[in-house]
């Protein structure tokens, strides 16, 4: 094999993750400032539960593989959420210390514990007893591993099907490795195969095992399949070579070697959502000249967190408000520009959104070589139909406390369900719907005792 | 500038700041160095004949993070010739003549040892004198130390030996390892003793390693107890000058010393009884310089409360300190909860729940939010909330006025007394 040169090197040290740990100092000192609050909102304001002053006493206590536990024990993606949770809208919000001093670094903190896990190759939990039920997952995201997780707990023999080479999900190929690398995902994905879970990973459920298998196989079926591409534009000059799908954009540096391909390009990211935000910074870490976030609302409307956007910012990527694009322009089949039009918002319907409105004669060029769709992500509306589910527009519907789909004997939980009003799109949110829909298949199997099949 | 001047029983010291006996007073060197930052007066590191010391020799305790809350060790007294000791005093005094220079002393309990010791030291122009009858290691067991410290004939002989022979004031520094600390007092001012200083080292193991279940400190493997102090025993040797200072039957003036660690703790061992303080702990923690602050925060405390002289400070609180039934059992405060300060860690009420006595509520408002309400008529005014909150303000405990005249335990039994006698007598 070739040895990268300098150039690449210097761009693949642009995926190394930005954050580093704690050290062990840094993390004793910060634990022994937590105040160990009785009832603490911390806990409250944790989607998963975690038992926070707990997890944090056993950093300070030194018992690092019993705070790991406690972290894991209630979301079974732990190691990935304390790298990628929004901290400041959740548990460090909450903490108490906002009011006297400055909030405990609960995400640094819960990231020491499972690294030490990680780096100590820790298998955290066991099996429950076998109890001689079978449960299929479809999707080995954080919803499906989350569910897994406590149905093995339980005793019952899981199996999840993954469509890619490896489970994890948005863990593993959605999130920018300069911010959770794959070996965080990968690391969970084991601590759940450990419970004797079965992964049959590039296995797309509906097309190399048909649904009918599924359904008749198992005694219960849990839907975790996610969201699909980004959508089309819809513009004249999408199938130009240089027009990316945002999601696969980012799959592709966290699966691919780092490619030169950007380097010098004028990039325009289409959307301003959080995988928005990473196409963005992805794009100046593969040597982009200059990287645009268009969004047709504003900096009010945009769904990234704060904290990305801050991010973005400091990595030099410039946001242009009230812009949308009206064509791409290309050059030899290769896009050489994007033709935009400046917009206006309506004043609020009764739903609280402002309609933009193209301004006319408002239209103008913009230099472009590559531009990224980052418009939200599409539903995978077939194979839910194969499930003959109700769903809208590609949400599964659901029971709110049960997560049972209009088929009793499949449930659904994740960004399947997101959507309308429904659920949450954090990946802390999948875990604890992973965790609740499998204690709902516990629920009707047990209670269904023996007929079951 | 506040008069810090001191005046411990003719030992005089340009402010109350001494270092204790140990190894911050080990050498002529060290010595200096801690005048020209400031100290007071500096008690030499303990001379006698001289000894061989073990490897390694400190521990220290830590609690959630901070560091030497505890200090133990097992290092005896010098190692080094009587006469190296003798001339770098000598020339130490020489050098700062207004400093106070007190030589602590330790020998077999025999007269003439005594004599001879006092007479050397003397010639090389210390100020004064202290007693080693405290030092709980290694020394005991060759029967000096707290071995004869323990022992109220043994402080009395020696303490009269070693006043047989000398012309400077004679401290005599007694060990906390004893039941009652006035019984040794006691006996070293029936002694002769110009003044007596506490305490010394408290018995202690510092810990155990817990991978290789070795002592902390060890020795090639092996243990031996040591002496504690720093931080974690102020309460301790504050309680001790208490009962010493109150003691109407120890009637010379007292050298604090005992895990002071700044002014404040300084201004409280006064308070106590205390005429000097002396440290350790703290200067090896921190080295020298921390005198500084130390004589800048009392000069400012003095200057705030328009005390013009240190010397006022003394025993101020001791007729505050006294038994527990002469406290006034009708007295009585209550915890209350600041809400607009309170931040909701609900500390003060799981402390109550578990722990205490069951009476603070966590409650939601009209609008959902928590907050945390005393149920006054059950409190006892323990001070357990206010103690774990961890924001100042948040719980202040306030005196409420019940209507009841002050009554002790010893007046209230005087009374019973009273009424059964008269009720037996009218019989």
């Amino acid at each position: 094999m070739e040895q990268p040169n300098s150039l690449l090197l210097d761009l693949m040290e642009n995926f190394e993750e930005v954050e580093h740990g704690l050290t062990n100092q840094e993390a004793i000192e910060e634990a022994n400032r937590c105040l160990y609050c009785y009832d603490a909102p911390c806990i409250t304001a944790c989607p998963t539960d975690i038992n926070i002053p707990s997890f944090i006493k056993k950093i300070a206590s030194g018992n690092l593989k019993g705070s790991a536990k406690t972290i894991m024990a209630a979301n079974p993606v732990g190691a990935s959420c304390s790298r990628v949770c929004p901290t400041e809208e959740l548990c460090e919000g909450a903490c108490v210390l906002n009011h006297s001093t400055k909030p405990i670094m609960i995400g640094n903190l819960q990231r020491y514990a499972t690294d030490w896990a990680i780096k100590n190759d820790q298998t955290l939990f066991t099996a429950g007893e076998p109890i001689g039920k079978t449960v299929a997952i479809v999707g080995g995201g954080p919803a499906g591993l989350s569910a897994a997780r406590e149905l093995a707990l339980l005793g019952y023999q899981v199996t999840i099907f993954e469509a890619e080479e490896h489970a994890g999900g948005l863990n593993t190929y959605g999130i920018v490795s300069f911010r959770l690398p794959k070996a965080i995902s990968y690391w969970e994905v084991e601590q759940v195969k450990s419970l004797n879970v079965e992964i049959r990973t590039n296995t797309r459920v509906g097309k190399d095992i048909s649904v009918d298998e599924i359904l008749s196989n198992y005694d219960s079926v849990l839907l975790a399949i996610g969201m699909s591409r980004v959508p089309d534009l819809g513009l004249k000059g999408e199938e130009l070579a240089g027009v990316y799908d945002a999601i696969e954009f980012v799959k592709a540096t966290k699966t691919n070697p780092i490619t030169d391909q950007f380097v010098g390009k004028k990039v325009a990211v289409i959307g301003a959502g959080n995988t928005a935000i990473d196409a963005a910074t992805c794009s100046v870490r593969l040597g982009a000249a200059n990287v645009k976030i268009l969004y047709r609302r504003t900096e009010e409307e945009m769904t990234a967190y704060d904290f990305e956007y801050e991010f973005a910012k400091q990595d030099g990527v410039e946001f242009r408000w009230l812009t949308a694009p009206k064509e791409i322009i290309g050059e030899a089949g290769q896009v050489k520009a994007l033709e935009c039009v400046k917009v206006v918002l309506e004043n609020p319907d009764k739903d609280g959104r402002r309609r933009p409105i193209p301004l006319e004669g408002s239209e103008f060029f913009l230099d472009a070589d590559i531009v990224i769709k980052a418009i939200g992500q599409s539903r995978y509306v077939h194979l839910i139909e194969e499930f003959q589910l109700e769903h809208d527009e590609g949400i599964v519907k659901i029971h709110p406390d049960s997560y049972q789909t209009t088929n009793p004997k499949v449930f659904a939980c994740g960004d399947v369900i997101f959507g309308k009003g429904q659920g949450d799109a954090m990946v802390v949110s999948a875990a604890q719907q992973g965790k609740e829909s499998a204690y709902a298949i516990h629920r009707r199997l047990s209670a269904k005792g023996a007929e079951t099949a | 500038m506040a008069d810090l001047r001191t005046n411990l029983a003719g030992i005089q010291s340009p402010n109350p700041f001494w270092l204790a006996s140990a190894p911050p007073t080990n050498s002529g060197y060290q010595v200096q160095r801690a005048f020209e930052a400031g100290w007071g007066g500096a008690v030499w590191k303990t001379l006698g004949d001289p000894i061989l010391n073990v490897s390694s020799r400190f521990a220290a305790v830590s609690f959630n993070g901070q560091r030497v809350a505890g200090f133990n060790n097992i290092e005896l007294i010098t190692d080094r010739p009587l006469d190296v000791n003798l001339k770098e005093i000598y020339e130490t005094k020489k050098r700062f003549p207004n400093h106070a220079i007190i030589a602590s002393l330790m020998v077999e309990p025999k007269q003439e040892k005594w004599h001879e010791i006092v007479k050397k030291v003397e010639a090389a122009g210390v100020d004064g004198l202290e007693l080693n009858f405290g030092c709980p290691h290694g020394m005991a067991e060759r029967g000096m130390g707290s071995a004869s410290g323990q022992v109220p004939q043994l402080v009395e002989k020696q303490t009269y030996w070693a006043k047989e022979a000398a012309t400077t004031p004679v401290i005599v520094k007694l060990t906390p390892n004893i039941t009652d600390i006035t019984a040794t007092a006691e006996a070293a001012a029936n002694g002769g003793a110009d003044a007596i200083s506490m305490i010394n080292t408290i018995n202690s193991l510092a810990g155990v390693d817990i991978d290789t279940w070795d002592t902390i400190p060890h020795v090639a493997g092996k243990g031996a107890h040591g002496g504690y102090c720093g931080p974690a025993v102020k309460p301790i040797a504050l309680h001790m000058v208490g009962e010493c200072a109150r003691n109407s039957r120890i009637n010379v003036p007292i050298s604090g010393i005992g895990g002071i660690s700044t002014w404040k703790d300084a201004v409280e061992f006064m308070l106590m009884g205390s005429t000097s303080v002396q440290v350790c702990t703290a200067a090896m923690h921190h080295g020298f310089r921390i005198v500084e602050d130390m004589i800048e925060g009392l000069d400012h405390y003095l200057e705030e409360k328009k005390i013009a002289s240190v010397a006022d400070l003394i025993g101020k609180s001791v007729a505050k300190y006294s038994d527990w039934g002469d406290l006034d059992l009708n007295y009585q405060v209550v915890a209350q909860i600041n809400n607009d300060v309170c931040i909701n860690c609900n500390k003060c009420h799981i402390a109550c729940e578990d722990t205490s006595h069951q009476c603070i509520d966590m409650l939601k408002d009209g609008n959902g939010n928590s907050y945390l309400k005393v149920r006054e008529e059950e409190c006892v005014g323990c001070n357990l909330c206010s103690i774990v909150c961890p924001v100042d303000g948040a719980i202040d405990m306030v005196e409420v006025a019940n209507g009841l005249p002050p009554m002790t335990w010893n007046e209230r039994q005087a009374a019973f007394g009273a009424f059964r006698a008269s009720s037996i007598l009218n019989k």
